[in-house]
């Protein structure tokens, strides 16, 4: 299989500081624009791959993204959400504090131990956004909030994978030094 | 992986501060983010100017994966069509569908003119769509419903106008950006709407469960006369949407009315038309309280932008 040039290419290369920040933070923002794009549904369905990717991010690279990353993030992912104004800031806010305290305590994870924790996470997420939204969730509101659940628990691996590739494009060594 | 080691600060005082005024900032945005929240849901259209602000920036990647999403679905479509019997099939299927729909639809009109001409005559005008444009998104991870739409205060469109596909309605306008709105989906938990039955003047009302179906609830209680497969269409009660548009068909019955399914599921609706409002009067005399004049100068700045469902 043949190599791309600039994975290869590793002597007299450095990684570049812009790319090594914007891939987490622009992938973020377009995975929040992404859950409003793909398909208009009569009922919540997809993932907030935001609030997905923002968890990966996190679990995978700690230190990366700061304890108040989740504000500007958040803020964003409200303009184009359609959840009240707030509450992604609020939760995500929340989400990252909550992060800081259990690596404190577990510093050293496998990787069913971070999709626990990102489960446990994303189902506090989005049964607290709703209850947010501003809606009058009834049971049918709830019930029907269940498969997007069971969805966004399952699609955690595949972005974690994803997380990774772009963690290696981030880091890919193409600055010329010298 | 493990926390780098930069998490243990040591003797650094510059790198203790950080790490505490990153903490404490995470507190701040936290806690900014729980007053922006009450004050959004104590008054839902405070950021509006920057939501319809975003709505500007993504609406033209909405446009693309709007066209690449219809034709993807019409793709699969063709494929199932062949390899059921042919592609006409499919064809055929869709036009018997939206002859239904026409067909209950016809039986309502019919009802309605009847009754028209029995009170007054009046001959029923040709309704013009305010704009013609796509639906490029909707609040698909969000336990609200919300959908986006390609047109917006620059091609006439206020809040409170019907949007609707080919098959019925859609929803109605909530807020207007520049360029495209917002539209509030039949399905969110807020969204009321008057309907009758389209054989007969049973007047009830479809309210959004939150789940992708609607609760139709009757007006008149008693014994409930509703049978599964009846077609619901608008009343015109409100002025917000003129009569006779399909929404949805009873598909299980219950003491007060019954659970209906969306005639044009969202997810299925390629184009959509936004119309005027039906009866700007009727609909500025509805949120209006009896004891209050009607404001003639009120009627003509925005006849139906006050948002009923808050």
């Amino acid at each position: 299989m043949q190599r791309r040039a600039w994975a290869t290419r590793r002597i007299n290369r450095d990684h570049s500081p812009v790319l090594a920040l914007a891939v987490p933070v622009v992938s973020i923002l377009a995975a929040s624009v992404l859950s409003t794009l793909s398909v208009a549904t009569a009922a919540p369905l997809l993932p907030p791959f935001g609030f997905v990717l923002l968890i990966a991010w996190r679990l995978q690279r700690p230190g990366l993204l700061a304890a108040w990353a989740g504000f500007p993030l958040g803020l964003f992912d409200d303009l184009v959400s359609g959840q009240p104004f707030g509450s992604a800031m609020l939760l995500w806010s929340l989400a990252m504090i909550a992060l800081e305290a259990l690596e404190t305590r577990f510093p050293w994870r496998t990787f069913v131990q971070d999709w626990l924790i990102a489960g446990a996470l994303l189902l506090s997420y989005i049964a607290a956004a709703a209850l947010l939204s501003g809606a009058s969730v009834g049971v049918p509101g709830l019930i029907a909030l269940i498969p997007q659940t069971l969805l966004t628990i399952a699609s955690y691996p595949l972005l974690a994978r994803l997380v990774a590739w772009l963690d290696r494009l981030r880091l890919s060594r193409v600055r010329r030094i010298g | 992986m493990k926390p780098p080691a930069s998490r243990r600060t040591g003797h650094s005082r510059r790198a203790q501060y950080t790490q505490f005024g990153g903490y404490v900032l995470a507190a701040i945005g936290a806690l900014l983010g729980a007053v922006l929240l009450a004050v959004s849901l104590w008054r839902p259209s405070s950021f509006n100017g920057l939501r319809g602000a975003a709505a500007e920036v993504t609406r033209p990647v909405g446009a693309a994966s709007s066209v690449t999403r219809t034709s993807s679905l019409s793709l699969i479509e063709n494929i199932r069509g062949y390899l059921r019997a042919g592609r006409q099939n499919d064809v055929l299927k869709r036009e018997v569908e939206i002859a239904r729909i026409r067909l209950a639809e016809t039986d309502a009109v019919r009802q309605e003119n009847a009754r028209l001409k029995a009170l007054l005559g009046l001959a029923d005008r040709e309704v013009r769509p305010i704009a013609v444009t796509r639906l490029i998104g909707s609040s698909a991870s969000s336990a609200r419903r919300f959908g986006y739409v390609g047109a917006g205060a620059h091609q006439g469109v206020t809040a409170g106008m019907p949007v609707r596909s080919p098959r019925g309605v859609v929803g109605r306008v909530f807020e207007v950006g520049p360029n495209s709105s917002r539209v509030l989906l039949l399905t969110d938990s807020e969204s009321v709407l008057p309907v009758r039955r389209s054989t007969d003047n049973v007047v009830a009302f479809a309210e959004g469960r939150g789940d992708g179906r609607l609760r139709i609830r009757l007006v008149n209680l008693g014994i409930n006369p509703l049978r599964v497969g009846d077609v619901f269409v608008t009343s015109g009660a409100g002025g917000f949407y003129r009569p006779g548009i399909a929404v949805a068909v009873l598909v299980e019955k219950a003491a007060d009315g019954g659970i209906a399914r969306l005639v044009a599921d969202p997810a299925s609706a390629d184009f959509v038309s936004i119309e005027p409002v039906w009866q700007p009067v009727a609909a500025v005399a509805a949120q209006t309280p009896s004891t209050q004049p009607i404001d003639a100068a009120e009627l003509a700045a925005s006849p139906a932008a006050a948002e009923t469902t808050e």
